[in-house]
């Protein structure tokens, strides 16, 4: 017997009338390890963590509790409880399939409360594809044995084993048409027990709700015009605030003068604290012009403190200060042949369409902030520093906000908001960024660079494989108060917090840095660069999007050095089944041949990862138009073959896997910040552009292989490495020329065409 | 005061008339639907209709679009009547987090309800202004050709009936 909650044990509890309270006390004593030491993770802010019962599957090791996931009102309505984050990717919806199917209640009739420092369970950070590992998991779980003690309980009042019981639409139903609502069933704390560490979980092929595609909750708000991001939020009273971000990083003010700003209509309140200028006004447009005002009369002391942008990764690699050894098995291999190649990447914004918000408000002695952030707990950790105040005097609420794609401005302005509602007399403050400071202030994706150099034997096979990067770590958020935009720049100011170089089996700046190819000698090296020369953290894939371009663009050149199909190739060196599976099945779907040639000026182009070497398998082949005379590129069509384990919502996934290539062809073909010696001069979307309609694909077709029965992989980050890589692959072969330096540019390419 | 008309509501409004449009849908008649993207009229997440025609609501002062008839997507239809278009984009499920998608509708509008034939590469060029971050164009794409499908054939249950056409 491994399940606990096996229905005889259940019975038994019951018949001894002991009650499953009793009983799943007992039993997880008995099974329970102690406390242990989890190491770190992108949910974790790559902080090892405490896990309180390290047996219990997904987030259920930290917060056991049965009720701080799922309750059951008198009324019988369900809510369920997660510490993860909506944030345009559809979890809310996918996290409801789940809840629904293992509890057996209509997925309409179900409430979902997110993340909330004072209602939730801290999941820490939504991100790194974790929300179904983690939060998905410790729901699945947490509905079923909900389940199986709602028919324990129905068993007892029926007099009838549990084995004829069964649960559907919201009851325990039975014999005689006996039915008993889970309103009837819950009394007291019948839920607030520990979770067990094994549950009854349905069977895949009984599912109803899991698996099927569905509509999500939040669409048909957001295309009416419903209040659905943290900046449509209006509360009673509320204040509009804008902060004056200084010009440059480092800037210091020298020279302040309010007076113009305060005698404008309007204006509430301007605030100084050292380099920090925010003003509060009754209405937002009153607010942007005061901010205008209060950005003339001030004088700034800058730096030339940015690196020349001609040289970057040559700076980068004068920076490196600690080598972390990624993958040490390296063997004694002679291949007959050695193919080398470096390549660069410039530093990327997030982008997110809208700037980030958040609204704040001081009452009774509680800051308490509604946010985009990405994790209200560390949030919230982070801002009671800032302020000086003990944790419990300030409460993070999520609110969606414009997707984030990673560490952007979300944090920042929730801290701008909570300085600024200290001041506000306990009227409630928004405060939204404007688009030149979410371009110039957000957190960048660090500059990379990497080097491969590989062996071929005498039939071109991968016999050595030598890898290099370099980068910044990719992840700097809170953390503490000085992660904080405003924070670093008060009279007081906070520091940055210490970096360190961290080997995670997840990655960071090495994520994918090691193949998931079969090669007999392996080595991967990160030289880890600490000082950060522009601000940077978590963008959408960490390192991935960089290794695994590296990787898949050098595989296609080391298989056209051994005269072999890319395809073909690929195949050759992964004895991963998901893996050849996906590579296969986006082969066939698009079509791919050997040795197949694309019409002119167009171009084939392959790639695969898996993400994290650990979470899901993406494969994706792209057809691409090169225009010679401009080097523009179009996306002409692609196909895409996804493994993400088990699947509650297949649209999702596809959803998120389509949006995931588009952005990666972004990156690829398009984007790159630019700064002088001072200052960030890609500041809107004309200094930095990205994918418009015309470079649109007129076909991407994304197909899903499901793995009913095995674990949630998470789809959110799958597409980017092998999207990037796949359209860098297609611009090679429509030009024959290879280009290492992102993004392929339009002169990049006239240049390399010769154009 | 400016008198605007908006969604065949009339409406006077004590905002400075140099206030741009965005502002006054969004602080004095609380309305959601039009975003703030950039307030430099690059991205077309405050895209609404004047007269029919998309416009940037971010860089349009109010004191320019006295008697003119203003669409915001709340004009389309409701969650509970669904325009043509609403009811495409939400068959499509075309959004990821949304925010760029009321302004990508309401440039969608503009084209389809003078030209409901409107073919891909007409669609394409139209829609060029609007910028989405989450990557899901295609899906709009698809959205804009099911509207255009659902209006030719009169289906879609809500307030079909739009600026520019409104009439009588």
């Amino acid at each position: 017997m491994n399940a606990i909650l096996n229905p005889g044990v259940t019975r038994r509890s019951v018949l001894a009338g002991t009650g499953a309270l009793v009983l799943s006390f007992s039993m997880r004593g008995a099974l329970a390890q102690e406390a242990q030491v989890k190491p770190g993770d992108e949910s974790s802010n790559f902080q090892p963590q405490v896990e309180a019962a390290p047996e219990l599957p997904g987030s259920l090791a930290k917060t056991p509790k049965l009720d701080a996931w799922i309750r059951v009102a008198a009324d019988g309505k369900v809510t369920v409880f997660t510490g993860k984050a909506e944030l345009g990717q559809g979890i809310k919806t996918a996290l409801m399939q789940v809840a629904a199917e293992e509890l057996e209640v209509p997925f309409e009739t179900l409430t979902l409360v997110t993340p909330d420092t004072g209602l939730t369970p801290n999941e820490g950070y939504t991100a790194g594809s974790h929300s179904m590992q983690d939060s998905g998991t410790a729901i699945r779980n947490a509905a079923a044995q909900v389940r199986e003690i709602l028919i324990g309980q129905a068993a007892l009042r029926l007099g009838v084993p549990a084995e004829q019981l069964h649960a559907e639409k919201g009851a325990v139903a039975g014999p005689d048409g006996k039915r008993i609502g889970y309103g009837a069933l819950v009394a007291d704390d019948l839920l607030n027990v520990d979770a067990q560490p094994t549950s009854k979980l349905k069977s895949p092929d009984s599912f109803t709700e899991m698996g099927t595609p569905r509509q999500r909750v939040d669409i048909p708000g957001k295309v009416t015009g419903g209040q659905a991001y943290v900046q449509d939020m209006r509360l009673d009273g509320m204040l509009h605030g804008r902060v004056v971000r200084p010009p440059s990083p480092g800037a210091k003010l020298v020279k302040f003068d309010d007076a113009a700003a305060k005698a404008m209509p309007g204006v509430v309140q301007v605030v100084r604290n050292g380099s920090f200028i925010g003003v509060l006004a009754e209405k937002e447009w009153q607010a942007i012009k005061a901010m205008r005002v209060l950005s003339l009369g001030a004088g700034w002391e800058e730096h030339a403190s940015l690196p020349d942008i001609a040289k970057l990764p040559e700076v980068l690699k004068g920076m490196t200060t600690k080598d972390g050894i990624v993958k040490d098995a390296q063997k004694p291999v002679q291949g007959v042949r050695s193919v080398e190649a470096s390549y660069t990447r410039p530093y990327q914004v997030h982008g997110s369409i809208g700037p980030s918000c958040a609204v704040a408000q001081v009452k009774d002695g509680v800051t308490t902030v509604w946010t985009h952030t990405q994790g209200v707990f560390p949030d919230q950790g982070a801002i009671a520093e800032m302020l000086g105040q003990p944790v419990e005097k300030v409460r993070c609420i999520h609110v969606e906000g414009s997707g984030c794609y990673g560490h952007n401005g979300a944090d920042d302005s929730a801290a701008d908001a909570a300085l600024l509602a200290q001041v506000a007399a306990g009227r409630p403050v928004r405060v939204q960024w404007m688009r030149e400071q979410e371009h110039a202030w957000e957190p960048f994706s660090p500059g990379m660079v990497t080097k491969v150099h590989a062996q071929l034997d005498a039939s071109g096979n991968i016999v050595d494989w030598n890898y290099e990067l370099w980068s910044n770590n990719h992840s700097t958020r809170p953390g503490s108060a000085g992660a904080l935009l405003p924070a670093q720049y008060l009279e007081k100011p906070f520091q940055p917090d210490e970096q360190e170089l961290k080997i995670s089996p997840e990655g960071n700046g090495d994520r994918n840095s090691v193949p998931l190819y079969a090669f007999p000698s392996q080595h991967v090296v990160w030289h880890w660069i600490k000082d950060m020369p522009l601000r940077a953290s978590a963008l959408r894939g960490l390192g991935a999007y960089m290794n695994v371009f590296t990787i898949e663009t050098f595989m296609d050149q080391l298989a056209l050095e051994a005269g072999a199909d890319p395809v073909e190739y690929r195949l050759r060196h992964l004895q991963d089944e998901r893996a050849r599976a996906v590579v296969s099945l986006a082969a066939e779907k698009f079509g791919w041949q050997a040795n197949q040639k694309a019409p002119r000026d167009h171009g084939y182009g392959f790639a695969f990862a898996r993400y994290k070497n650990l979470a899901a398998y993406c494969a994706v082949a792209m057809e691409v138009e090169v225009e010679r005379d401009t080097g523009r590129v179009r996306l002409i069509r692609g196909a895409a073959a996804v493994d993400t384990g088990e699947i509650a919502n297949p649209d999702g996934v596809r959803n998120q896997v389509e949006g995931g290539i588009i952005q990666a062809a972004s990156w690829a073909l398009y984007e790159g910040v630019t700064f002088n010696d001072t200052r960030v001069t890609s500041v809107d979307w004309s200094t930095y552009p990205i994918l418009r309609f015309d470079a649109l694909p007129g076909q991407l077709d994304v197909h899903l292989i499901p793995r009913p029965g095995t674990k949630f992989l998470g789809a959110g980050e799958c597409g980017q490495g092998p999207g990037g890589a796949a359209v860098g692959n297609a611009v090679f072969n429509a030009i024959g020329a290879r280009l290492y330096d992102l993004p392929l540019s339009r002169e990049r390419i006239k240049a390399a065409i010769g154009a | 005061m400016v008198a605007l008309t908006i969604n065949g509501e009339a409406h006077q409004v004590g905002a400075e008339p140099d206030t741009p449009l965005l502002y006054v849908l969004r602080d004095d008649l609380k309305m959601n639907g039009a975003k703030y993207g950039c307030g430099l009229g690059q991205c077309g997440a405050c895209t609404v209709m004047v007269d029919g025609e998309a416009v940037f609501s971010c860089v349009t002062p109010v004191l320019l679009l006295e008697g003119r008839e203003i669409t915001t997507v709340e004009g389309l239809g409701t969650v509970e009547k669904p325009g043509p278009m609403q009811q495409a984009f939400i068959e499509e499920q075309a959004a990821q987090c949304g925010y760029c998608i009321a302004g990508m509708m309401m440039r969608a509008q503009s084209l389809l309800q003078k030209n409901p034939n409107a073919s891909d590469a007409e669609i394409r060029a139209h829609m060029e202004p609007n910028l989405c971050r989450c990557g899901t164009h295609m899906r709009i794409m698809r959205a804009i050709h099911r509207a255009a499908e659902l209006m030719r054939s009169g289906a879609g249950t809500g307030a079909a009936r739009v600026t520019g056409e409104r009439g009588s």
